[in-house]
């Protein structure tokens, strides 16, 4: 029972590492952004590469997969996203949609179809069991190491200048701008940073979550229940959000294995009926 | 309202609903094709079931402004209906059969309409995908019903209306799916053309203030929801009845997703976008899954990027002569009517 908890906890905090960048990025630009899974993938598969062939230790392949998808993203952004920050939302969801066409194929095509694994080193296999709760050496690091993200970026954000910044922003863009706050600079940085999250949240999720070519598809609707019911306007929502969505799933394919999936759906019904602006969300939201 | 604003409505109306010679045209080339081109009715059939699953988006897209990652939930509900009606010879007459895969599929949209209704577009995007998500999932472990992964098999169609069996060249098929896209068509284009169509309209472009001169806008929608639902549950129906087959694919993401291409290519909100990008989309994708029969998605996604960078007006602007000089044409006939 504790163990399921435990496990749905890390699940949830690797949701929480793919998701909190797109619901940043979605609140600064109201830019619906579906292809996140794919900068995710990214990440995910620089630290196979890094790992499996390369060799690279690998706690060291983790900062590397971060900087990797940020630069990945940091590029598209410059190149590609800032020519729908202004277009609708069908469109933004049609491009969207068309990058993650191309970077599954294109994973496809270099990678192969099939499920790759990072190797992990040997000290974070196993279980170890403490007053009868089963931890996985593997979960516990994702769970300490995400904590840990998690308590920073709610520094940055609350306690910096930038996080003051940004929230001013994510407020209304417009009159930030007009104080003298360079938003397009900001919501490239915040860019780079969440699709950077995302890749980390897919090196480390790979062992949980599964990486395959697919990967931006399947975990799409997650991504999108995740910022919906957490809402856009903190960190704190997402991180919640996730929290539950993890700990539902794994205890719902747990107890009820012939209801699998149907666990979040229902919840998130629920969540849409009971509070149809997200369970955190401020009511004045846009 | 007074006398005078009532005959001007009465009058926009009446405009509206006039033929214009290319719709006329387009139809007769469509009938042509049932003699003409004997030895592509097999892809013409899926041309003519995707020219109506997109039109079934269009009256939500188009003319509502609700966008749908998750259209194929009801495709998909009605491909299962038809089939499973015809393995289990619940309802033999095809025909038949397909209107209650329709009611089925119109049925899940009105029920699901309500979620959908209540939040903004992200929330769309994901109930939409949800749905679409969940009736996969069920199919899937529903194998004692559905088959599962392995899909549907052993349906067999009935001749239609007890005398036309459907060959494996698809005669049949073709003149059977191409008849009910166009009496759909035919229903989609009077509807639209109402007053109702006008204020789904007025809804997309200022809900406020659409609100603010009474029009139930809630109403509207879950109504327009249910119809469009309706629509996708009988192009999916269609499938099934043509290829006697159908499997979990039919709920798939990608389908709803090219279905969105289908509608941009040809451009969203007059009826006839979805129509035409069925066509192209369907030549375009047979031409590409012939050169890189893996890798196609590629150029797929490729051609969504590159739409939504150029512009979607400017996309669709090749229409613009053709839509100009038809209103000319119609505007002289207008003034040949009043001078008469």
């Amino acid at each position: 029972m504790l163990t399921i908890l435990f496990d749905g906890i890390a699940y949830g905090m690797v949701l929480f590492m793919l998701a909190c960048g797109l619901s940043v990025t979605l609140g600064l630009m109201n830019l619906v952004n579906l292809a996140h899974g794919a900068f995710a993938m990214a990440g995910g598969y620089c630290a196979v590469v890094l790992v499996n062939r390369l060799g690279v230790p690998f706690l060291a392949a983790l900062p590397l997969a971060f900087l990797a998808s940020a630069l990945i993203g940091l590029a598209f952004e410059r190149t590609l996203y800032r020519h729908v920050h202004r277009k609708s939302h069908l469109d933004q969801v049609l491009f969207t949609i068309g990058l993650v066409f191309m970077a599954v194929v294109a994973v496809d095509y270099v990678a192969g179809s099939s499920q790759v694994f990072v190797q992990l080193p040997d000290y974070l296999q196993g279980r170890f069991t403490l007053l009868g709760v089963g931890i996985g050496r593997y979960r516990l690091l994702i769970i300490v190491l995400c904590g840990v993200i998690a308590v920073a970026l709610q520094l940055v954000l609350m306690r910096s200048r930038f996080g003051s910044r940004l929230r001013a922003a994510v407020d209304d863009a417009r009159v930030a701008q007009g104080l003298g706050i360079n938003v397009g600079g900001l919501f490239a940085a915040t860019f780079a940073v969440g699709s950077g999250l995302a890749g980390l949240g897919g090196a480390l999720g790979a062992e949980i979550l599964g990486l395959d070519p697919s990967f931006p598809l399947k975990y799409m609707v997650y991504f999108l229940v995740v910022v919906t019911v957490g809402g856009t306007s903190s960190i704190t929502g997402p991180f919640l959000a996730s929290l539950i969505l993890g700990i539902s799933d794994v205890a719902g394919k747990y107890y009820l294995p012939d209801l699998g999936a149907f666990v979040i759906y229902t919840i998130m019904i629920a969540v849409l009926i009971w509070r149809p602006q997200g369970l955190f969300a401020r009511a004045a939201a846009r | 309202m007074s006398p005078q604003a009532q005959a001007d409505a009465a009058q926009l109306l009446a405009g509206r609903a006039r033929w214009h010679p290319f719709e006329v045209l387009f139809w007769l080339a469509a009938a042509a094709s049932t003699v003409l081109l004997p030895g592509h009715h097999l892809i013409l059939t899926e041309i003519a079931w995707l020219a109506l699953f997109a039109l079934s988006l269009d009256l939500i897209l188009g003319y509502a402004g609700i966008v749908s990652l998750g259209h194929a939930a009801f495709f998909g509900l009605g491909a299962y209906a038809a089939g499973l009606l015809a393995k289990h010879e619940l309802v033999n007459e095809p025909l038949l059969a397909l209107l209650l895969a329709g009611l089925a599929a119109a049925l899940l949209g009105f029920v699901t309409s309500f979620l959908v209704l209540r939040g903004a577009d992200l929330t769309r995007l994901m109930v939409t995908l949800g749905v679409a998500l969940l009736l996969r999932e069920l199919a899937n472990k529903h194998a004692w019903l559905t088959g599962g992964a392995d899909g549907l098999q052993g349906v067999t169609v009935e001749p239609l209306l007890g005398r036309f069996r459907f060959d494996m060249f698809g005669h049949t098929g073709y003149v059977y799916t191409l008849a009910v896209t166009f009496v759909l068509f035919l229903v989609a284009r009077r509807i639209m053309n109402s007053s109702f169509g006008l204020s789904l309209q007025a809804m997309k472009e200022n809900p406020a203030r659409a609100e603010a001169v009474g029009m139930p806008v809630s109403r509207r929608l879950i109504a327009v929801y249910t119809l469009a639902a309706g629509y996708a549950g009988i192009a999916g129906a269609l499938l099934t009845q043509t290829t006697a087959f159908t499997s979990l694919d039919v709920f798939s993401f990608e389908r709803s997703a090219d279905l969105l291409l289908v509608l941009i290519i040809g451009g969203a909100g007059y009826l006839y976008g979805g129509l035409i990008g069925a066509v192209v989309f369907k030549l375009l994708q047979d031409s590409l899954s012939t050169i890189t029969p893996q890798y196609w998605p590629f150029w797929i996604g490729l051609l969504l990027v590159a739409i939504v960078l150029v512009g979607r007006e400017r996309i669709t602007a090749w229409t613009a002569p053709l839509r100009a000089f038809a209103g000319r044409l119609d505007r002289r006939r207008g003034a040949a009517a009043t001078k008469a």
